[in-house]
């Protein structure tokens, strides 16, 4: 009933005030009455009526404070009062609004992704029981130079998903680019080969046809493909008839028995068909641990349950399975191989977490600089209503009321900023995406959701709240300053020292902000002046061509085509050099990994440790502009003769033989039972993966070898390969048609796969670098300009509010420049107090984002005296110009003027 | 156990008027309650009409427009069922304070 009737109120608002009114006048008039009737005059009984009264309008507000209703209605009645304070000083509200659209934006923006990429759950069905299944092998050695540990093999897939009891499926899943011919024309295209159980574990249902059966997964059995959504689009338009037709994949026809939806990825990676691995039980061995695993866990059982369920398996693991006859299957006892199991997701974010926090840090600290540069014009204009509050408290204004007036103002402009801040959040979220840095996970999921936007006005709020309850907090006692008189010769020292301490705070925060870009830009700098191993990259175009099994089958036909291939390249015009290879450095793929023995040495533990290997072709080195130190490189009759020869990276040769020379003429082996490989060339050192890495140890095979781990005599070729040319015209749509050309003049059936120039090879590698260096830059831009702003404001308001002081003194003979210095000093007082500060501050924060640094220390000296420097040129030029206005007072005006 | 307060106290000054007199104005209850204290309570309007207004959200008392002796319109308030209910509350409340401090200072 009352709630109703407060409802009921709002609306009669208008009604509800007058009957209040009359009410009171009633009263009034009554005690009038009563007062003439006891023989006072009528005017003291008017008096004396309203004097025992008190103030009507305050009564009537009080009264109509008790409904909340009411209440309600005053915040609306403050709103449009404020809004319509705000239109007549719209300079002041477009410069507010900007700054904190501004501010508001960037951190909504930021939020948005730190939301999209690391707090929203995987677009899978109760992600949280996903598991990615990497495990650790602290026995071998070398491992760590993998990223996450040990993956899986098709063997532990067989034996882990058929005996674990806390898994509902567990599948392997690993990519690799297949052709599509029979189409237009051949097209290289992104597959994922995934077992049984990885679509399962996934659980995102296909929108057309179905998944992977059983069947499918038989070896001998039908030869199916999944369409993923964008290439069904693309090729197919979306056709849902599709099931049921035929494609060549690798010139083998299969069967389209499915199609994912649009976002469905495996893992984060976008794919265009799936295929099934298919594994057949018969020829699996232990190795290889190449495959990317995936769980889902039953529900209720946690991660370390899983492991340890697991760890029971690995002795049936190694007893159901052989790396071939004469070898030890109980061999990787000594690995001592555990699972090592995490959530999905947090393999999906990597190492990006640290980044966004850093990036969201800034921001933030960005938004309380445009926070103190709002309270601090607020608090001028506050200033200037200074004489209206104090009448009104004198007039018998509530605290409170005043205090909720100032901050209804505040608040709203907040709120106001927060909205055109989504705006500029929303822009600048699609400009990313459409930018989209490489190693940004989950790119495609970042948006803005609910969220992100409770966020944001939740920000927009507390920041209207915060740089409001300054100026609330000091005007609302108005009472105070009526008595000290509404004229101020000088400055009052509590206000001006609210003002000084809000610049302070700005000065220390800009000062952090600019020491962590200087801090990146040192780091990018740093990053450029590394050698990479290879020299020219933006003269230096790259593609990859797949010959498939299919195609040609003979292993040194493979290596024939690839090289006339090659030849074919080198004859355009305007090609210097071609070489080509497995891997290419920085493009993120290490060719493979095993033990490498060398001749008279004896390892702890009886095992050599693990090296990188690449496999490459005579000229490849000569067109990187990998200088080979000792020696000399592959020839073509050596490859095709299989002669055990070997090339290896300069840091290898130094720890095994002491320099490059010395390893020349010695012998290495990758197997036991392999014969020994003599060492013919000792290359520059490659950081193969990303300049801010060290660069490993590199053992290089001909692209064309004697298959070591075979029992019959067999070649291993390399059906995948990387081109390197180099040519002044890289880059160009021009050269990659030629290009093309030469390669289906070789085999029309081969597509080009992945052109780029090694040079946005080379910045992808970087990408993670220029991202945060770009982000900190814009953010220790914006503080120092809202900084030198905050300091001219401060100093300018002191000017205008000193300028009688200012007269006096210059009329009883002050120089000009004496005047000026009297600003100038005040502003570096304020200056160097924040400095100091911000130094401290800084010398604490940038420990955090050490992880992000190259070849710079945290308390790197040359920035943290530079930017101190920068900052107080600043402040000296924003502090010179009405420091010059002050000096220029005419003391005659200035005095006359009061 | 009692509880009471300030406010409590003027709601029951106000709510006993009103059942002794039926139906009065604000201005009538300070007077009245002055009478009946002989003059040792004083009602300050200020804290008078904010209460009004708060028991009548309540639903203790109601209001309506009506024209004084000296054909005067003012609000009339009277006592609803549910306001005779919290007087009878509010009385014993009252009650048991007064017995409780009187208790406390004949101890001491």
């Amino acid at each position: 009933m009352s709630a109703l009737r407060r409802i009921a109120n709002l609306f009669r608002r208008p009604r509800m005030d007058a009957e209040i009114a009359e009410e009171l006048k009633a009263h009034v008039d009554m005690r009038i009455e009563d007062n003439v009737a006891r023989g006072m005059r009528p005017e003291e009984a008017r008096r004396e009526a309203l004097l025992v009264f008190g103030n009507t309008t305050v009564m009537r507000e009080k009264v109509a404070a008790v409904d909340a209703s009411l209440a309600l209605e005053n915040l609306a009645r403050d709103t449009r009062f404020a809004l319509r304070r705000m239109r007549k000083s719209p300079g002041f509200a477009v410069t507010v609004l900007l700054t904190l659209a501004i501010g508001i934006g960037a951190n909504a923006a930021v939020f948005s992704v730190v939301n999209s990429v690391l707090l929203r759950p995987l677009p899978y069905p109760h992600s949280d029981r996903l598991l990615s299944l990497w495990l650790d092998a602290p026995g071998a050695g070398g491992l760590s130079n993998f990223e996450s540990g040990l993956q899986m093999s098709p063997s532990m897939y067989l034996t882990f998903s058929g005996h674990n009891k806390t898994f509902e499926s567990i599948g392997v899943w690993a990519a690799q680019p297949v052709s599509v011919t029979g189409l237009a024309q051949p097209e290289e295209v992104h597959a994922k080969m995934v077992s049984g159980g990885v679509l399962e574990a996934l659980s995102v249902p296909a929108i057309a046809g179905r998944w992977f059966s059983q069947a499918d997964q038989d070896p001998h059995g039908a030869k199916t493909v999944i369409l993923g959504y964008g290439y069904w689009q693309r090729r197919f338009g979306s056709d849902r008839n599709v099931i049921g037709r035929s494609i060549q994949v690798d010139g083998i026809t299969r069967e389209i028995v499915g199609v994912m939806p649009r976002g469905f990825r495996i893992v984060d990676r976008d794919f265009d068909v799936l295929l099934p691995l298919a594994f057949d039980p018969q020829h699996q061995k232990l190795a290889p641990f190449g495959y990317s695993g995936v769980g889902r866990l039953k529900p209720g059982v946690t991660i370390e349950q899983a492991d340890a369920d697991v760890s029971r398996l690995m002795g049936l693991w190694m007893d159901s399975w052989s790396n071939g006859p004469g070898t030890n299957p109980h061999f990787y006892e000594r690995w001592k191989i555990t699972p090592h199991f995490k959530s999905l997701k947090n393999l999906v974010i990597g190492n990006v977490g640290s980044v966004l926090w850093v990036v969201m840090a800034t921001v933030g600290l960005v938004m309380l600089i445009a926070c103190t540069n709002v309270a601090n014009l607020l608090l001028v204009r506050a200033e200037a209503r200074q004489q209206e509050l104090a009448v009104r408290a004198a007039l018998g204004a509530g605290r409170a009321r005043i205090a909720r007036e100032l901050l209804v103002e505040s608040v709203l402009l907040g709120v106001l900023g927060g909205v055109l801040g989504i705006g500029l959040a929303y822009g600048g979220l699609r400009l990313l995406v459409s930018i989209g840095p490489a190693n940004l996970p989950r790119l495609a999921e970042i948006s803005m959701d609910a969220r992100s936007l409770v966020f944001t006005l939740a920000l927009s709020v507390m920041a209207g709240l915060l740089f409001g309850s300054i100026p609330a907090w000091r005007y609302a006692r108005g009472k105070a300053a009526l008595n000290t008189g509404g004229r101020t010769a000088s400055v009052s020292r509590t206000r001006q020292r609210t003002r000084n301490a809000l610049v302070v705070a700005q000065v220390a925060m800009a000062l952090v902000l600019l020491v962590s870009a200087a801090l990146m830009i040192r780091t990018f700098a740093e990053l450029r002046n590394v050698s990479p191993g290879f020299t020219g990259a933006e003269h230096l175009e790259t593609m990859r061509i797949a010959i498939p099994d299919t195609m040609v089958s003979d292993p040194k036909m493979v290596t024939r085509t690839e090289q006339q291939i090659a030849e074919k390249i080198e004859a355009i015009p305007g090609v210097r050099s071609v070489g080509f290879a497995v891997a290419a450095p920085m493009e993120g793929v290490d060719p493979n990994w095993d033990e490498i023995g060398v001749e008279g040495k004896v390892y702890p533990g009886g095992e050599p440790p693990l090296r990188m290997f690449n496999y490459v072709t005579p000229g490849f080195f000569s067109t990187m502009g990998t200088r080979i130190v000792a020696g000399r490189d592959f020839t073509w009759d050596e490859l095709y003769g299989l002669r055990p020869r070997v090339m290896v990276s300069e840091n290898f040769a130094r720890e095994n033989w002491g320099s490059a020379a010395n390893a020349l003429g010695k012998r290495v082996r990758q197997f036991s039972k392999m014969p020994w490989q003599e060492v013919i060339g000792v290359v520059e050192d490659v950081r193969v993966h990303g300049v801010d890495e060290k660069a490993p140890a590199i053992i290089y095979w001909g692209a064309l070898l004697e298959d070591p781990y075979s029992a019959q005599p067999a070649i291993e070729t390399e059906r995948m390969v990387r081109y390197v040319i180099r040519s002044d015209r890289a880059g160009t749509e021009n050269l990659l048609n030629q290009v093309q050309q030469a390669v289906w003049s070789v085999n029309a059936n081969l597509p080009v796969a992945l052109p780029g120039t090694m040079q946005e090879i080379y910045s992808q590698s970087m990408a993670r670098t220029s991202f945060t260096l770009v982000m900190l830059g814009i953010a220790g831009a914006m503080a120092l300009l809202l900084g030198v702003i905050g300091i001219y404001g401060v100093i300018s308001y002191a000017v205008s509010q000193r300028t009688r002081e200012i007269g006096i003194r210059l009329a009883l003979g002050a120089q000009k420049g004496e005047v000026r210095w009297l600003f100038m000093r005040f502003a570096m007082t304020v200056t160097g107090v924040g400095v100091a500060i911000g130094l401290v501050a800084a010398a604490g924060l940038t420990r955090l984002m050490s992880s992000l640094l190259f070849g710079v220390s945290p308390m790197d000296p040359l920035t943290f005296v530079a930017i101190p420097l920068v900052l107080a040129v600043a402040a000296a030029v924003a502090s010179y110009l009405p420091a010059l206005r002050a000096s220029g007072v005419n003391p005659v005006e200035a005095l006359r003027a009061e | 156990m009692a509880t009471n307060d300030l406010q409590g106290t003027l709601e029951l000054l106000v709510l006993k008027t009103l059942a002794a007199t039926g139906s009065l104005h604000g201005y009538g209850i300070v007077l009245h309650i002055q009478r009946a204290s002989d003059e040792l309570l004083t009602v300050e309007e200020g804290s008078l009409y904010p209460a009004l207004h708060r028991m009548e959200q309540n639903g203790w008392i109601q209001s309506e427009w009506a024209l004084t002796e000296t054909r005067r319109k003012a609000k009339y308030y009277t006592l609803t069922a549910q306001g005779r209910r919290q007087l009878d509350r509010a009385e014993k409340s009252f009650d048991d304070l007064v017995k409780g401090v009187r208790a406390v200072l004949r101890y001491a």
